[in-house]
């Protein structure tokens, strides 16, 4: 096997195994960034010898073990930690010895140590960012270069990130475990949330010049079904795990030859991915048979599932996509909610009744700044004749956005009317 | 990227044997991992030859050809449909399939899918006509 052939091999093996490597490593010292730095040795070491030795049967063992061994030797060369270094050599005797038999060891604990890692990752004493940036490193094994062209930052900047998130989790001592009771439901809230902010990032980026980006939707994805096999029986898991489904599957109708964005009324649903459909519609199922129809992602599943079942846009059931969105704003209220449900009126009682319900959100302040509310509303006034003023919101929601092709299909929309198309 | 990973017949799976427990076992668990990973999309296995058909096209005349079909070892029995991030990863799940062929020699193959990104051209086409047919439709 060339060099470049076994690197590619041991990349691949680093994808599959590095976030319980990590996991594992973590359990055992307690310290999520010294895991990772013990997991990243192993790895050296790895595309040291591989390229001789061949990559061996049980890649994450021969990386857990090694990891392990240089944890050890770089604690006795370090004799200002000399307390810890019992402390780990302690620990690490205790599990030997308790565990004789590593590869079954590592099964046993792998759900427990990967599910420790994804709570830790996700901290609420993190920021958003922090959390975004750790968990795509983590638990995606996605490299610091990757994070940052995924979401436009320079490299150095996502490097600084994941530095002060694993100290700050250090500081604050963030116990290594899974959260119980009644605090679990908010901490896999703040899970959800990560996941979902990558998938949508990748659906509907919010720079650049590109409009989709579906490498950061596959990465939403896996995470999010990685949860589902964790969290089999947290119905919210299930719940988003269907939304990024069938909304992925719209992803090649999404963009034009081109490259301009599609809409979700002007797409070509031959080239919905229906497999994608299926799987969201299965997942939304299992949500739902666990008691969570009335989740937040369940319920945006559930509308995504009203477009997915429509086999043209004029068959979709918009009152049923109504009533779900009002359902969703009893559940989660939000500006943004009332926004998609003022278009489901819209489209099931008439423009009028719509713009009712977006006229009402022009004094939201948190709304200020979101383009899509001018945008919403210049469809509404459009199809009720008012041309002039749909023309200035469209060019308002233009100003507004920070996605490029976006701007420029808001822009086009805004010259048609006064071409008077 | 998604790959198709093809599992080929063999005497046992032609004559119907199912596979013992072992094999059985460690095939749920290999399906498990897939699952856990993420990377599972889809998988069937096909019955034997023996219970399927073959449309010949020759020319403009199409023959019915029923099975069984001798060339065992191109037969496909099985498949699995995986997401990943390259083909380098889809060899590292393949590695890990417990193996399908006792008896002799066999290959698990690895088939890249085309997806939308690879006919830029066709979709505009397919764009074009899907729009035609809206129109007349009324949509």
């Amino acid at each position: 096997m060339g060099a470049l052939e076994t690197h590619r091999a041991i990349d691949a093996v680093w994808r599959i195994e590095s976030a319980r490597v990590i996991a594992g490593l973590a359990r055992i010292v307690r310290d999520v960034g010294l895991a990772e730095e013990l997991a990243q040795d192993a790895l050296v070491v790895a595309l040291e010898r591989w390229p001789e030795t061949g990559i061996p049967a049980n890649p994450g063992a021969w990386l857990m073990a090694t990891a392990k061994h240089r944890a050890i030797d770089t604690l006795r060369r370090n004799r200002l930690v000399e307390r810890k270094h019992e402390e780990l050599g302690h620990a690490l005797a205790e599990r030997e010895r308790a565990t004789p038999d590593l590869a079954a060891a590592l099964d046993d604990d792998v759900g427990d140590d990967l599910l420790r890692l994804v709570f830790t990752c996700c901290h609420p004493v993190l920021s958003a960012e922090a959390r975004v940036a750790l968990t795509l490193r983590m638990l995606g094994g996605l490299s610091t270069d990757e994070i940052a062209r995924a979401f436009l930052v320079p490299e150095p900047t996502v490097a600084q990130r994941i530095v002060r998130a694993k100290r700050t989790l250090a500081e604050k001592n963030v116990p290594f475990e899974v959260p119980r009771g009644a605090e679990l439901a908010a901490r896999l809230s703040s899970v959800l949330a990560v996941v979902y902010l990558v998938f949508n990032e990748g659906y509907s980026a919010t720079a650049g010049v590109d409009w989709v980006r579906p490498a950061l939707c596959e990465d939403a994805l896996r995470l999010g079904r990685i949860l589902a096999g964790l969290l089999p029986a947290e119905p919210e898991v299930h719940g988003l795990v269907a939304l990024m489904e069938i909304q992925a599957s719209r992803i090649p109708a999404r963009v034009g030859p081109t490259g301009e964005p599609i809409l979700l009324p002007d797409q070509n649903r031959t080239l919905w991915d229906r497999l994608l459909i299926r799987r969201g519609l299965a997942a939304l199922a299992r949500a739902e048979a666990l008691g969570g129809a009335r989740g937040p992602y369940a319920l945006q599943a559930a509308i995504a599932a009203c477009h997915a079942r429509a086999a043209t846009a004029a068959a979709t059931d918009w009152t049923r996509i109504a009533g779900l969105y009002a359902t969703l704003a009893d559940v989660t209220p939000s500006p943004v909610v009332e926004l998609n449900r003022a278009v489901a009126v819209g489209m099931a009682h008439g423009p009028a009744a719509g713009l009712a319900l977006a006229d009402a959100l022009l004094a939201e302040p948190l709304l200020e700044s979101y383009h899509l509310l001018p945008s919403v509303r210049a469809d509404l006034l459009a199809k009720l004749g008012r041309a002039g003023e749909a023309r200035a919101e469209y060019l308002r929601a233009a100003r507004l956005t920070r996605n490029a092709r976006e701007r420029r299909l808001l822009e086009e929309r805004a010259a048609q009317l006064a071409a008077g198309t | 990227m998604r790959v198709m990973m093809i599992v080929k017949a063999t005497k046992d799976s032609e004559a119907g044997v199912m596979p013992g427990e072992p094999m059985l076992t460690d095939m749920m668990k290999f399906n498990e991992e897939l699952t856990k990973a993420g990377v599972l999309l889809d998988l069937g296995g096909l019955k034997p030859s023996s219970k399927s058909a073959r449309v010949r096209f020759s020319g403009s005349q199409r023959t019915v050809i029923d099975g069984p079909f001798a060339e065992t070892k191109e037969l496909i029995a099985g498949f699995w449909l995986l997401q990943v991030k390259s083909l380098e990863e889809a060899i590292e799940w393949a590695k890990r399939c417990p193996c399908p062929y006792d008896a002799s020699d066999g290959d698990i193959e690895i088939r890249p899918l085309f997806d939308m990104s690879d006919f830029p051209e066709a979709n505009a086409e397919t764009l074009a006509r899907a729009n035609q047919i809206d129109q007349k439709i009324g949509r």
